[in-house]
């Protein structure tokens, strides 16, 4: 069966819970279980926000430090704070305008205001490591799946969303 | 909905849906984190449904339990739902609605918020089941929230009695694939049976009463649908494991990684109190040696009444405080198991950020201006988000729901009879103000008391997710206003301001905190939408700019005012703006000494 840990954070107000529940419809379209942990309440004014993600057979709704097979870093300094989060061999992709500080990043701040979007930097982010093949779980088409039907009664939505995705692939 | 199509579902959401499935027909709440979605959801249902329902957002957890309370009375199945320190709020009717019983099934959601996340305290409510004598169920999951929701019903209707249900932060905003069930409609209709010993009970009475509730607890203790559960009839040996909540589930991924998932038999407890009696038994007779893992509390702990060969809270190897984390679960396990310590990860210290009032938000302009009003006074404030004016400096004290005015109140009193004079100007929010501050404002009027109080009227409950305040209004009912309101405590000077418009806000502070030198209380209403209500049309505004040269550095924009859209270059020793959140309020227009920030 399909396994994954993951771990995404960045700053409240980005959207990170919006990707978070993403993915696990994404595994559920797969027929896989999923578990998520979100971060609610005061840390969304703009504090350290992370989402943990479970894709596979689990419990407990937390990733264990040293266990996370990827962190998806939508402030660049959420990679100092959460890649304790990573196995050895873990990845990360970043939202990071100077690209040696992680093994893959995108500038996805500079990408959304290029789009008139600054809401978009989470799918940005998230198209960046579609663009990786093998890092996720899933593919680019059952991300745009589950991502018309979450976004089904706001075409505009749905057009903008789908938008950022593809920048943050073509980074 | 096809039944066996799964859902991601968040444990708040799965909880709510369990109640409405098992025909909830009365749901009340107050938002606070993380209880806030609960109520949401039964909403969207019973719309979406088109269900008989009453779900409102009551004014605060005791009016929202009373509500629930009556409709119970009557026969009807009824939930309320709450944070921890909501419960606090909601203590009194409990306390005696344990010794009255129910009719209805009625159920009490209580999300606890170990670590904590968004709470003043990590209290243990299974703590508050056992004072007030209440049977509590512990969830482990968000599916396990909504079988639960329905066994609470059930539960509270075979014993007549108030049923806790506790989840935990970790329960609450942890999300699950989950097939929804059918809605129950059980088409009961309002029938309250007449009982005065029962219902309006005098001492006399109450002495019977709890002779009963002891009774019901008892059998409770015994109740099959909720006793422990065996996840692992395989393992032997003469070392068990006991855990309940999010620790079981925790506990139960542990066991199977570290090996030992045939080697440690494992009990989940489903209902810490009244822990059941032939468990306890059983296991005392049964193992040499026990480890019992649960938040926040050793509740299950206290209840093992023999605890030589208890490893837990009260015998200091579990921490008494803070989340029970999975690696802190591991370490545990693995040192009961005598394997070897597992590989210790330390997080980094320091770095991250503080949250901080949106870009933006009016209440940042609010805090400004007290401050330039009251620049040596003492700032009571309270719960909500106006608690990150802590970042300004315009926030001293933060207590409990609506304790500014009493402490504002307290600091005038303290002061004058020492023979000295401070300003003191309190901040609460909107619907804090409705929760819990009407009481104290009498009590400050009626003594005498002088201060200011700032209600920072966003209208909104902003924290929490944008819940209504009684300012709204329902379709079925009328809007309270809070100028009438604050008149009709005896306040002598209630004037309303828009904290945006700072130079006229200002000098209306100035005006209050004169007044209240020599004529008691001022009340100011600063009134200002949240700028991240989606219920409200936000303004497009251009987003302001900064002329380097004009510029001196002085960053009493970054740190007077605090807006997060303006960034202080060490280097160039200059603000810049980010153009990613600036939302062009041009307040900071105002506040800079040297004009060198402009609006295109």
């Amino acid at each position: 069966m399909t396994q994954q840990q993951l771990i995404i954070s960045g700053v409240g107000g980005q959207g990170i819970l919006f990707i978070t529940r993403l993915l696990a419809e994404t595994a559920i379209a797969r027929g896989v279980p999923v578990l998520t942990s979100e971060t609610h309440g005061m840390a969304q004014r703009g504090g350290i926000v992370v989402s943990h993600l479970k894709i596979g057979n689990f419990t407990s709704p937390l990733v264990r430090p040293g266990q996370a097979d990827g962190l998806l870093s939508l402030k660049g300094e959420t990679v100092a704070l959460h890649s304790h989060f990573l196995r050895q061999d873990g990845w990360s992709v970043t939202n990071s305008s100077s690209p040696d500080r992680a093994q893959f990043t995108v500038d996805a701040d500079a990408a959304s205001l290029l789009l008139g979007n600054p809401q978009a930097v989470n799918l940005i982010v998230l198209g960046r490591a579609l663009a990786e093949p093998g890092l996720l779980f899933c593919n680019l088409e059952e991300v745009e799946a589950a991502l018309a039907v979450k976004l089904a009664a706001k075409p505009r939505l749905l057009e903008g969303a789908l938008a950022a995705l593809h920048a943050g692939i073509t980074g | 909905m096809s039944e066996t199509q799964r859902v991601l579902m968040q444990g708040n959401e799965a909880l709510a849906r369990g109640l409405v499935e098992h025909g909830c027909a009365v749901a009340t709440s107050y938002p606070g984190t993380p209880a806030s979605e609960i109520l949401a959801v039964i909403k969207a249902l019973q719309q979406a449904e088109e269900l008989p329902m009453h779900v409102e957002w009551a004014v605060n957890e005791k009016v929202a339990f009373e509500i629930a309370y009556a409709a119970s009375q009557s026969g009807l199945r009824a939930v309320t739902a709450m944070k921890q320190v909501g419960l606090n709020v909601a203590a009194d009717p409990l306390a005696s609605a344990a010794y009255l019983g129910t009719v209805g099934g009625f159920v009490v959601v209580c999300a606890d918020d170990p670590g904590p996340h968004s709470s003043q305290t990590e209290q243990d409510s299974r703590l508050m089941a056992m004072l007030y004598k209440v049977p509590v169920l512990d969830p482990s999951s968000p599916a396990e929230a909504g079988e639960l929701a329905g066994k609470a019903f059930e539960l509270s209707e075979a014993f007549r009695i108030p049923v806790m249900l506790r989840p935990t932060t970790r329960v609450c905003h942890a999300c699950q694939d989950i097939a929804p069930g059918p809605l129950q409609r059980l088409n009961r209709v309002a029938d309250f049976q007449k009982e005065p010993s029962r219902w309006a009970a005098t001492p006399v009475h109450r002495y019977r009463l709890h002779l009963e509730l002891n009774e019901k607890l008892r059998q409770i203790a015994a109740w099959e649908p909720t006793a422990p559960l065996r996840l692992n009839p395989g393992a032997g040996g003469k070392r068990g494991v006991i855990a309940s909540g999010v620790a079981a589930a925790h506990a139960r991924e542990l066991l199977q990684a570290l090996g030992l998932w045939d080697e440690l038999p494992f009990f989940q407890v489903v209902q810490p109190y009244p822990l059941h009696t032939a468990f306890i038994d059983e296991i005392i007779a049964s193992y040499d040696e026990l480890l019992v893992l649960e938040e926040t509390t050793g509740v299950i702990e206290m209840q093992l009444r023999d605890r030589s060969r208890v490893r837990g809270k009260l015998s200091g190897v579990v921490p008494e405080a803070g989340e029970l984390l999975p690696e802190i679960v591991e370490r545990l396990l693995a040192e009961f198991a005598g394997l070897p310590a597992p590989m210790q990860f330390t997080p980094p210290t320091g770095g991250g950020r503080r949250p901080t009032l949106c870009p933006g938000c009016p209440h940042r302009a609010s805090f400004y201006a007290i401050k330039k009003a009251a620049p040596k006074g003492i700032y009571p404030s309270d719960i909500g988000c106006y608690t990150l004016g802590l970042n300004l400096g315009g926030v001293d004290t933060v207590l409990c729901m609506g304790g500014a005015v009493g402490q504002a109140a307290g600091f005038y009193q303290a002061y004058r009879i020492t023979g000295q004079e401070r300003d003191i100007v309190a901040t609460v929010g909107d619907s804090t103000f409705f929760h819990a501050c009407i009481p104290p404002l009498v009590d400050a009027v009626v003594q005498g008391a002088r201060f200011v109080l700032t209600i920072l009227d966003n209208s909104t409950t902003a924290m929490t997710g944008n819940q209504p305040t009684p300012a709204h209004g329902t379709p079925q009912g009328r809007s309270v206003n809070i100028e009438e309101l604050v008149r009709g405590c005896g306040v002598q000077f209630c004037r309303t301001g828009d904290p945006l418009d700072l130079p006229a806000f200002t000098a209306l502070m100035k005006e209050a905190v004169t007044f209240s030198h020599t004529d008691g209380v001022a009340v100011v209403i600063a009134r200002s939408p949240c700028l991240v209500d989606r219920s409200v049309k936000q303004p497009r505004r251009p987003q302001v700019n900064v002329d380097a040269a004009a510029c001196t550095g002085c960053r009493l924009c970054t740190r007077q005012f605090e807006c997060p859209a303006l960034l202080y270059d060490a280097v160039s020793n200059k603000v810049t703006v980010d153009l990613m959140i600036c939302t062009g309020c041009a307040v900071c227009l105002e506040v800079c000494p040297t004009k060198a920030i402009g609006q295109v």
